[in-house]
């Protein structure tokens, strides 16, 4: 009883301290998001509050927490209220099982993988019951949008996940990354470095990864659900105060995911660049977070560079190229596998 | 003990918000506790330790049927009013089923053994030590029944393949994009350079 009891504090203490440290560089990302596109309009960008603007993600949840939080008359109340507190604590959840560092998982367990993208596949109830629930015209067109975008994507992110897996061997995010400690780097006389990760032999699958990343987090340029010039706000149109904020939360929690996702499958974890000594003494936890804000400046540029794609154009791009691309993959990485004799085990 | 609490915790969620399936009222708050009731499984299905079933079972159910489901439901336009109207026109019918349906569930259940060879291979058969629970559902998937596999994928393809034709229609007149077709244009190809007098045009 008294092992239980120390087991849950222990896990309930771990799962605060990621929680804590996990809301600070979200909302870090946020700015540095913010900083990032205002640059590439030749604008400045947050900075008034705190040294160079840094506070003002803090100052915006302030904002949010104290205004009123408005409930429209029409609005079917109870799935009003548990849309965004489920669009949040699913994309927090799913923290649970990132590895940091070697052996830095509160759960690491052997499905590691799948809980992410099952996970992550539920983002889209948050959308769809926000959108439903406000009786509203864009909110509900956001809903129908956000249901047939987010699930086409899932469909290659799906396939760029087995090819890993069948590299890997293992469905465990751990070993995941362990295994990529050897690869074709080590085959062309560099072992232990950055060519040996998955991003070079996958390099298609990778990109597509990457693109459907964006899709499944509505990023521009697939932000359909939220098109100011079409449905105003979409889904968050009726939305205001806290749970407008937990929304947003969610949203950049789960691009962060994304950002985490990439790293783990193709850029290494927490694998230092190259394995020289000054490099190797950095904790694996610094490589971690360098290559997630690494990934996340790719997102922040995209947004900034791409204009919006229509419907039809990305609904094209899911079904009638990801798709037949990322199924060849998987079939030719197989072949590789078998044939050359590399499988895992 | 952690186990049973959550043992009990998970099944009598999953129970209530079956019944609650039934018995909302509204078609969409139906669906959302259909999606709580597969959740409740998938946490049952950890608890057995089939972690790589109650995954699947999140991913497929509750991160696409159920999502194709609720889009269906939404869009339906339910009148909740005249829904209600012809209850009680219905009900001596529908009682009258329901209760012989009962009485059957009855008598087979009333009748049913269970096998003793069946009773000793439940409890959880959990693989060999050292083999995940995917790898070992793999091998025996795509080894002992791969044939099996193989027909209900095609059964799938074929239900795929007929639900396209049946819905797909190629209207007349739609003006259709050809991607590729616009990328291969070039300015030779697309623009026309005219020199225009004034005051005549073209």
């Amino acid at each position: 009883m008294m092992e239980l009891v120390t087991l849950v504090g222990i896990i309930a203490l771990q799962s605060v301290a990621l929680l804590v440290a996990l809301l600070i560089t979200v909302s870090l990302l946020i700015y540095f998001d913010r900083k990032v596109w205002a640059a590439v309009m030749m604008r400045r960008g947050p900075n008034v509050v705190g040294p160079w603007g840094i506070l003002q993600s803090f100052a915006d949840l302030l904002k949010f927490v104290f205004k009123e939080v408005v409930i429209p008359d029409s609005a079917n109340k109870g799935v009003f209220i548990i849309a965004p507190i489920v669009t949040a604590v699913l994309a927090l959840a799913a923290w649970a099982v990132i590895p940091l560092n070697e052996g830095w998982a509160i759960a690491d367990i052997n499905v590691g993988v799948l809980y992410l993208f099952a996970l992550s596949s539920l983002g889209v109830y948050g959308v769809i019951m926000g959108g439903w629930a406000s009786n509203s015209k864009y909110p509900f067109l956001a809903a129908l949008r956000s249901a047939a975008q987010m699930v086409s994507y899932e469909v290659s992110i799906g396939f760029v996940i087995i090819t890993v897996l069948l590299c890997a061997g293992s469905l465990n995010l751990s070993e995941i990354v362990l295994s990529q400690k050897t690869g074709l780097g080590t085959m062309l006389g560099l072992p232990n470095s950055f060519l040996d990760w998955y991003w070079l032999p996958l390099l298609p699958m990778c990109v597509i990864f990457f693109i459907s990343a964006l899709a499944e987090t509505n990023r521009p340029p697939f932000d359909l659900v939220e098109a100011e010039s079409e449905l105003v706000a979409g889904h968050m149109v009726e939305y205001s105060s806290t749970p407008y904020l937990l929304f947003m939360l969610g949203e950049y929690v789960a691009i962060t995911l994304m950002c985490a996702m990439t790293t783990i499958l193709f850029l290494g974890g927490w694998l230092p660049i190259i394995d020289v000594p000054i490099l190797a003494w950095v904790p694996g936890v610094v490589w971690f977070v360098i290559k997630l804000v690494f990934v996340f400046f790719r997102f922040a540029m995209v947004k900034t560079i791409v204009p919006r794609y229509r419907y039809d154009q990305l609904m094209r791009l899911g079904w009638k190229v990801f798709l037949p691309v990322s199924l060849f993959w998987v079939a030719l990485t197989a072949g590789v596998l078998v044939s050359m004799g590399w499988l895992p085990q | 003990m952690a186990a049973t609490l959550f043992f009990y915790l998970f099944a009598a969620l999953s129970v209530a918000s079956a019944v609650m399936v039934i018995s909302a009222r509204n078609p969409v708050h139906s669906v959302l506790f259909l999606i709580l009731c597969f959740f409740n499984a998938a946490g049952l299905f950890i608890l057995m330790g089939a972690e790589f079933l109650a995954m699947i079972l999140v991913v497929v159910y509750v991160g696409a049927v159920a999502v194709l489901f609720l889009f269906v439901v939404m869009m339906l336009d339910v009148d909740f009013v005249k829904l209600r109207e012809g209850m009680a026109n219905y009900l001596p019918v529908g009682g009258v089923i329901g209760l012989i349906v009962m009485v059957e569930l009855a008598l087979v259940f009333g009748t049913w053994t269970i096998s003793p060879d069946a009773l000793k291979a439940a409890g959880a058969p959990a693989p060999a030590a050292g083999v995940s629970n995917t790898a070992a559902l793999g091998e025996i998937l795509y080894t002992k029944y791969v044939y099996w596999f193989q027909a209900s994928g095609l059964v799938l393809l074929v239900a795929m393949v007929g639900a396209i034709v049946l819905t797909l229609r190629h209207k007349e007149g739609v003006k259709r994009q050809n991607i590729a077709e616009q990328v291969a244009r070039t300015p030779a190809t697309a623009i026309e350079i005219r020199n225009v007098e004034p005051g005549q045009g073209l």
